[in-house]
């Protein structure tokens, strides 16, 4: 049916939109006139909260909200008189009543919604006197992120998110009018509840009110100190967003430039995750192979997620065998570095620190996890350790933005730096590792490793375009030599809880399912640079694939690394080492 | 750690029955999943206010997320997570009673038992509540304590009163 079309004024001119335009759109696409918003978010919040996007409309006595009205016939809209102007303006300084108003110390004084459009609406004092006689507390419960109700403008975007992108529904807006806040239930705060870390809520958040929690000074610490050993690695998803900080075009391939920059902060090696992401295909393929071979559960899902972990945890307790038991990359690689890889060099396992800079929030509360102790167990008998000398696999996570705060901070022209390699041995990876970072790239990797491994032939075609791009659930049924291998691929939590509902139920027609908890994966991860790019996921995953094309090894199995480090010190995939150092278990998180 | 809830009911008969009632009318409803506020309100006739684990019991029955369930229980005034008192002191603050001295009564009672409308004092023994009108305006200003109707009070009759009610 073909839709009707809508004559409308806007300013005086005349446009046709099709039925059902908002005016919000009508404006932006068709006039190209901008009104301002600061609630609205397209698909996810379109509640109409803030009042920011007001426009006269002819006939109505009072103001419209543009994101919320729809376009009627001859409708006659005014977005700039005097008193849209002023009436936009007295809502910008009503949030600002209660704000701190600290933009010099803010972390988001470069990229703040709010701190824009005061500026942008010519707001140059508050009239309006604090309602609220105390500040809010902060809510510091979580190991990823902090909340300051005082920064919030009570726009939902969050609340939004959380509930319809992630169906975690750890926040909403608690209490009723000035008093009202987003809070969690019983206001226990994002670390006691179902909360899974995933930092979508950050991304979405027009102000300074959500931010990571921040490990920048114990990283400086760290590198000031001439006893450690500072080791780096860096996740696949950063080396494709962390440009856009530098005023880089979106999309631009920075893997050179990321290794000189934080090899000259001072890192003592800089290394891949890369590295420890094919040796996850290593595992979870062999893994993968084993349970078909001899009758396992399946489906198997993959667990490089951890905020999907914890999401499996919380709210899918009673089919957790399904989850691979392998830990993800960045677990694996603080293991491997503080066993393998001290071994090798002879490096008192105490003395190394390893830092991990990741497209994630959810990985700072992946790493606190108690089992994530592995090397220390494995070095305490040999080097008479006591309970108390305990050491973390991965001791501090930098998100993307916070790597390049501190190379900011550092005086790194990183735009302009000569590019540089990782270091040797872990700094090895190869195109499979890279794909890593967008969804579908796990089941990729893994399919080019199990069909080699399986039918011990290789690959006409490494690439498996069914299970690219940026589509919620993707599905494929793969020909291994006439055995039809049923994937999945799922982004976002939302997603995933379509498909773990099916896993449930004992229906699940998959063997293999890929869940990343960030919509696009990890190139999408709540970690990432904030952007305004509507279409800068798709960007960033074209620039991965980029990089997976330029490798010269593109099958995890061939990395001559990863052939190394079985033949040298793991023994076999899936052999008892291996699973004592890679693997790991989940726990039942439901009542929390 | 909290006690998981079926421990709990275990060990409390009386518990238990409360929640087998509150079960029991859950069943009832044709659509469980519409009626979060219905459910609470019974709930708060059922409890006498909203202990943290019926929210919880709440949640996981309807189906509706434990945060929505908080979110609509901090909108509504009329619901209390805090269990009342021993003790109801309700004071007319409507007109009649306001304009000849209620206000001053309900501030002496504020300041004697240290709580506002809506709270519970801490050892449990008041609840202070507000009215605009008890329908005995020729008495005013008028103080309700359970189930007494109090006439003509004053700020000082009424802090000695409230010693009766232990
Ligand atoms: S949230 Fe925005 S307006 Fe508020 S202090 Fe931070 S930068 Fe300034
Ligand atoms: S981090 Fe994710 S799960 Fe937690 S509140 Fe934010 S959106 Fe929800
Ligand atoms: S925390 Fe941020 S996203 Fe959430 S309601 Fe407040 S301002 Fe909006
Ligand atoms: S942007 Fe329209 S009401 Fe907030």
């Amino acid at each position: 049916m073909e839709t009707r079309m809508l004559n409308v004024k806007i300013n005086g001119r005349d446009y046709q939109v099709p039925d059902g335009t908002t005016i919000l759109k009508a404006a932006r696409e068709y006039a190209k006139i901008d009104v301002p918003t600061l609630c609205y978010l397209e698909g996810i919040s379109e509640e109409g909260a803030c009042a920011i996007c007001v426009v006269e409309v002819k006939g109505a006595r009072n103001l419209q909200r543009a994101c919320v009205v729809k376009v009627t016939e001859g409708m006659e809209v005014w977005t700039n008189t005097s008193r849209v102007r002023e009436a936009r303006k007295l809502n910008v300084e009503l949030l600002l009543a209660n704000h701190p108003k600290d933009c010099l110390t803010c972390e988001r004084s470069q990229n703040c919604d709010l701190r824009e459009l005061a500026s942008e609406l010519g707001v140059r004092e508050v009239e309006f006197p604090r309602t609220r006689t105390e500040w809010l507390p902060i809510d510091n419960t979580s190991l990823s992120l902090v909340r300051d109700p005082n920064k919030c403008v009570l726009c939902r975007r969050c609340v939004n998110v959380c509930a319809k992108v992630q169906s975690v529904y750890a926040i909403d807006i608690m209490g009723r009018g000035s008093n009202s806040t987003v809070s969690t239930f019983l206001d226990e705060g994002l670390g006691n509840v179902e909360c899974v870390n995933c930092g979508q809520c950050l991304l979405v958040c027009p102000t300074g009110a959500i931010t990571e929690r921040s490990e920048i000074p114990d990283v400086w610490k760290a590198l000031g100190d001439p006893d450690k050993v500072v080791v780096v690695e860096t996740a696949p998803a950063v080396r494709v967003a962390i440009g856009e900080e530098f005023g880089m075009p979106d999309g631009t391939q920075a893997t050179g430039k990321m290794a000189a920059a934080l090899r000259s902060l001072g890192f003592d090696k800089v290394f891949d995750t890369d590295f420890s992401a094919d040796l996850t295909i290593m595992e979870e393929g062999f893994e993968l192979i084993g349970r078909i071979k001899n009758g396992g559960v399946l489906p198997l899902i993959t667990s490089c997620s951890p905020g999907w972990i914890k999401f499996a945890e919380t709210f899918f307790p009673k089919v957790l065998d399904h989850v691979s038991t392998c830990k993800s990359p960045q677990q694996m690689f603080g293991t491997v570095t503080k066993t393998y890889w001290a071994e090798k060099m002879g490096i008192d396992p105490r003395k190394i620190v390893v830092v991990s800079v990741m497209p994630c929030t959810a990985k700072k509360f992946e790493k606190e996890r108690p089992e994530m102790k592995t090397a220390f167990h494995y070095w305490q008998e040999k080097l008479g350790l006591k309970d108390e000398e305990a050491f973390k696999d991965v001791d501090c996570v930098l998100t993307t933005r916070e790597a390049a705060r501190m190379i900011r901070e550092a005086g790194i022209d990183f735009a302009n730096l000569p590019d540089e390699d990782f270091d040797k041995p872990l700094g090895e990876s190869t195109g499979a590792a890279v794909i890593f970072g967008a969804t579908g790239g796990v089941m990729e990797a893994a399919l080019r490793t199990a069909y080699e491994v399986l039918t011990k032939k290789s690959l006409a075609k490494l690439d498996f375009e069914d299970v690219r791009g940026l589509e919620g659930i993707k599905t494929a049924d793969v020909d291994i030599d006439g055995m039809i291998l049923k994937v999945a691929v799922a982004n976002g939590l939302g997603n995933a809880r379509v498909l773990m509902e099916q896993v449930q139920k004992g229906e699940s027609p998959y063997h293999f399912i890929e869940i990343m908890c960030c919509p696009g994966g990890c190139l999408g991860g709540g970690g990432q640079p904030i952007s305004d790019n509507p279409d800068i996921k798709k960007r960033r995953a074209e620039a991965i694939y980029r990089e997976d094309a330029g490798k010269p090894i593109r099958k995890s199995h061939e990395n001559p690394e990863i052939t190394e480090i079985y033949k040298d010190f793991l023994g076999e995939p899936n052999s008892e080492k291996a699973h004592h150092l890679l693997h790991t278990e989940y726990c039942d998180r439901s009542c929390k | 750690m909290k006690m998981n809830l079926e421990d709990r009911l275990k060990e409390n008969p009386e518990l238990k029955k409360q929640f087998d009632v509150l079960d029991a009318y859950i069943g009832e409803l044709g659509t469980p999943e519409g009626s979060l506020i219905n459910v609470l309100h019974r709930a708060q006739e059922i409890f006498g206010y909203l202990p943290d684990e019926v929210l919880e019991f709440v949640s996981s029955r309807l189906n509706v997320p434990r945060s929505t369930v908080y979110g609509v229980v901090t909108f509504y005034h009329f619901f209390s997570r805090v269990p009342k008192g021993r003790h109801t002191v309700t004071v007319c603050l409507g007109t009649a009673c306001y304009v000849r001295g209620g206000n001053a009564v309900y501030e002496k009672v504020m300041r004697t038992l240290g709580i506002k409308a809506g709270e519970t004092t801490r050892d449990g023994r008041f609840s202070l509540d507000l009215v605009r009108c008890v329908g005995a305006c020729g008495l005013a200003p008028v103080v309700v304590i359970d189930k007494d109707t109090y006439g003509r009070s004053t700020p000082e009759k009424v802090a000695m009163l409230l010693n009766k009610y232990a």
